[in-house]
């Protein structure tokens, strides 16, 4: 079984390997002609006038850092999960119930709280679980933590634009570059709880870092949903959302929006893809290097 | 206007300089497999 297990391992990385040129190419493809959406199609918008169109840039790198921080979580969770049976069985029962309990409340709760549509509810559950048990599929034992490193890295480079995005829209709009409201102190908090989490990746030599890593990023994704939804909960100088947040946006707009986003996920989904390559081999590398100063202890010192 | 083009070019200054640090990185890793291979004795000895 467990041969059968580490050939359909083999099988899946050998098509991810030939797929990965194609999967480049698209994605170069589909970054020119969102950026061209983004700068020559989309409409100028009537009051903030072409600086708006950092929007393009500015939430879907937003929306991604968020994906891949819950990927992270998800993997933490799981790296921590595994390590005991009945801990194992009882987060696999809770991503199973929190699916079907969203499914009900989409259905059940009448009213959900302003901007918040059924249908999102239900597919928000539907995606922790599928995801979950999607990750525990394909990525078992060390390679749980390596998706978790992985994810976080990216994670805090998309998180970065939007750090930096952030400000450059302000400035010309608000007429400062930041104020301490709490969309983009939480925003900041966000990214400093993952900058010290590559950090202890980066520096611990310890055999407990990726325990101590995934305890850390548990609690690192709890700001997530602060930071999203600190804009329906606070008063905040941010602007309201645009989707679900009972604002609204010209349709042709949330087009261009829509395809930015499809174009950064892709993009990460290849970063992610190579970085995640990278990391395997380098911990293979790790693990000769270890046989060998095992194998000869004088040439380990 | 030079906000917006600050805003693109920030964006991509950033993804672009995270790619090289993953290519760079790949290259060391590439070089160092490489060396592991040298002090590797032949095959049948």
């Amino acid at each position: 079984m467990k041969r059968q297990a580490e050939g359909d391992e083999c099988g899946h990385e050998n098509c991810m390997k030939r797929a990965f040129p194609i999967f480049a190419v698209l994605t170069a493809v589909l970054l020119s002609y969102a950026l061209y959406e983004a700068l020559v199609a989309a409409p100028t918008e009537q009051t903030m006038g072409n600086v708006q169109r950092i929007f393009y840039y500015h939430v879907p790198s937003a929306w991604t850092a968020f994906l891949l921080f819950f990927i992270n979580f998800v993997c933490s969770i799981q790296y921590l999960v595994r390590r005991d049976k009945v801990a194992d069985s009882i987060a696999n029962w809770v991503a199973i119930v929190l699916g079907v309990a969203a499914c009900a409340a989409a259905v059940v709760i009448r009213p959900l709280p302003s901007g918040v549509e059924p249908s999102s509810v239900a597919t928000t559950g539907l995606a922790i679980t599928g995801l979950y048990f999607l990750v525990k599929r394909y990525f078992s034992g060390s390679r749980t933590d390596a998706l978790a490193l992985v994810t976080a890295e990216v994670g805090v480079v998309f998180c970065t634009v939007v750090l930096v995005t952030g400000p450059l829209w302000a400035r010309p709009v608000w007429g400062i570059w930041w104020t301490w409201d709490v969309r983009l102190t939480s925003t900041l908090v966000l990214w400093l709880i993952y900058i010290s989490y590559l950090m202890l990746r980066r520096f611990s030599a310890s055999g407990q870092t990726p325990v101590l890593a995934a305890a850390l990023a548990i609690f690192g994704a709890l700001d997530v949903p602060l930071v999203y939804f600190s804009i329906w909960i606070f008063r905040t100088q941010h602007p309201q959302p645009v989707i679900g947040g009972g604002g609204s946006i010209d349709p042709r707009m949330l087009h261009v929006l829509l395809i930015n986003w499809l174009a950064f996920l892709c993009f990460a989904a290849l970063i992610c893809w190579s970085r995640y390559r990278l990391e395997v081999l380098q911990r293979e590398v790790e693990e000769i290097h270890a046989m060998k100063g095992l194998q000869d202890p004088r040439s380990s010192g | 206007m030079n906000f917006l083009y600050a805003a693109y070019s920030a964006t991509w200054i950033i993804h672009i300089t995270y790619l090289v640090i993953l290519v760079r990185r790949y290259h060391n890793l590439r070089s160092e497999i490489d060396e592991l291979k040298k002090g590797e004795p032949a095959p049948g000895h």
